[in-house]
């Protein structure tokens, strides 16, 4: 391991440490209430006893979460695609794009909830929204940054629109629709969340967002924080996840992806 | 000698009111490898552009000697190395045949080939980043070659090398041509590179573009070492600036 590597490692480890030790400092002098803000042990003790029941409803939200990023990726990859294909659909379409995008998903969530009787598929709905627009962007922008010169030499080996989008825009935009998907699964975690928390209780199965909710209605601090953590957890790993997908897929030639040299 | 084309008065008017050419006259005899110099923005790129049937001329001709004109024989090299950063070398190779719909198995003795020519063997499966520049140029002009065109333009394809390096891409180029005898349209805005060369050079005069003079250089090939030694390749060195600073007055 080299010493970057052991630092990269070593200094973030470090710094939780201290911040562990002095919240649990600040907890015990201060006496403060465990309904308040419990110490680390507190939280850490819930976390292994409310884990099994907690890590159901994480499977609830990471369901949701992954069905919202797929489709997203399905969706936004191929209305980029159409975008560049046709201009006049592009310029028709991108500022409702743009629209959905800008507006709070907070407040649509209640009239899609209204909407749609299904309650996998409204949550569902809520977190594709907030997922897929990254994903048209940058795959957008890809598909149309290809190199000016090799446009040049396609035309001149008279390539078909159907193989210049194959072999020269398509790989051009990968490592633009790689870092959408990227940003993307993050935030169809937090679309899923928020929709979890304006449609309260969904159904027969509760989401980690519910899960947060009642904690936080029933003063149980300690499991809203087990909750928050496994919370964050989660996007920790869907974003390393997604992270090593793109390195294994252009890894070999993007730039963005090639480690540096000594 | 046999003429591949001719260009009569051929003139570029950009859409915004620039004028990039205004009535090129030129022959290219086939076989022959014609350099073209002229000041920076004259109209270089513009005119290979034309040739290629990138760029459509405003006014005058193009003439192709052939009924079929440039269907399928022209190869275009860029100044920059212009390939595919997530394919290998031999992919890079490939592409033009593959646009062609021709399978890689069936042209794979072809781009073996060219590979070997350039001076890639064993570098098939690198990626372009893992290349030197020189390296990448050779790449782009394998690429042109594989799909054994009868002319083939560079836009000063060595310009962004370095001096060494550029000699000896200069040295294989010229063999390559002597080897496989192709028509070669050449732009560079090295006098002594378009001298070592080219069996005529054409000077163009600032934008735009004429062209102000043609000269052959009847210098023996094989070129090599000596040749740039020699007096006579001094003497058109001379010669080519001299008309170049004209041009550009
Ligand atoms: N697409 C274009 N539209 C307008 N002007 C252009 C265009 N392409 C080139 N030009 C202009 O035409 C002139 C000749 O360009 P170019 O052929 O690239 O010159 P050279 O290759 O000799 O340096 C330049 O002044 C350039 O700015
Ligand atoms: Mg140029």
């Amino acid at each position: 391991m080299t010493r970057d590597r052991l630092l990269q490692i070593l200094a973030p480890t470090v710094v939780g440490l201290i911040v562990l030790a002095g919240w649990s400092a600040v907890v015990s002098w201060n006496a403060i209430p465990v309904y308040v803000l419990p110490g680390p042990a507190a939280v850490g003790a819930s976390l292994w006893n409310d884990g099994p029941s907690l890590f159901g409803s994480l499977w609830v939200t990471l369901r949701i979460t992954a069905a919202a990023l797929a489709a997203a990726t399905i969706l936004g990859g191929a209305l980029a695609i159409l975008f560049a294909q046709s201009r006049i659909l592009e310029l028709s379409l991108f500022p409702y794009a743009v629209i959905l995008q800008v507006t709070p998903i907070v407040a649509i969530a209640p009239l899609i909830i209204i909407w749609v009787n299904d309650a996998f598929l409204a949550l569902l709905i809520c977190a594709w929204l907030v997922a897929f627009f990254p994903i048209v962007a940058n795959t957008t922008v890809g598909l149309n940054s290809a190199d000016r010169n090799l446009i040049a030499l396609f035309r001149l080996y008279r390539a078909t629109r159907w193989q210049q989008l194959l072999y020269l825009r398509l790989p051009s935009a990968l490592p633009y629709f790689l870092t959408g998907v990227r940003i993307s699964g993050g935030l169809a975690l937090i679309g899923a969340v928020v929709a979890e928390f304006v449609a309260g209780t969904g159904g027969q199965e509760t989401g980690l967002a519910f899960r947060i909710l009642e904690a936080g209605y029933r003063l149980q601090i300690p499991k809203l924080f087990a909750a928050l953590i496994l919370l964050s957890l989660t996007g920790i790993a869907i974003f390393a996840l997604l992270g090593w997908i793109s390195r294994r897929l252009i890894g070999h030639w993007h730039e963005s992806v090639i480690p540096h040299e000594e | 000698m046999r003429s591949i084309l001719a260009t009569e008065g051929l003139g570029k008017l950009f859409r915004n009111g620039t004028k990039a050419l205004d009535g090129v006259d030129i022959v290219v005899e086939e076989g022959s490898f014609v350099s073209i110099v002229g000041p920076s923005g004259c109209g270089k790129s513009t005119f290979l552009k034309i040739i290629a049937g990138l760029s459509e001329p405003s006014f005058g001709a193009l003439k192709w000697n052939d009924p079929g004109g440039r269907e399928g024989q022209i190869s275009f090299v860029f100044q920059e190395p212009t390939l595919m950063p997530w394919a290998t070398v031999s992919e890079n190779i490939y592409l033009p045949l593959r646009l062609k719909g021709e399978g890689r198995a069936d042209v794979a003795s072809r781009i073996a080939e060219v590979t070997e020519a350039v001076g890639l063997a064993g570098f098939e499966r690198s990626y372009p980043r893992e290349l030197s520049g020189g390296m990448k140029m050779r790449v782009s002009i394998a690429r042109a070659l594989v799909t054994r065109p009868r002319l083939l333009l560079l836009d000063e394809p060595f310009a962004a090398l370095d001096e060494i390096t550029r000699l000896k891409l200069n040295e294989d180029l010229l063999k390559l041509w002597r080897e496989q005898g192709w028509t070669v349209l050449f732009v560079t805005h090295s006098v002594y590179e378009s001298v070592y060369l080219s069996s005529r050079v054409a000077v163009m005069t600032r934008r735009p573009g004429r062209i102000a003079a043609d000269v052959p250089i009847d210098l023996p090939y094989p070129r090599d070492a000596a040749t740039r030694v020699s007096p006579a390749y001094g003497d058109y060195c001379r010669e080519i600036s001299g008309r170049l600073a004209e041009a550009m007055a």
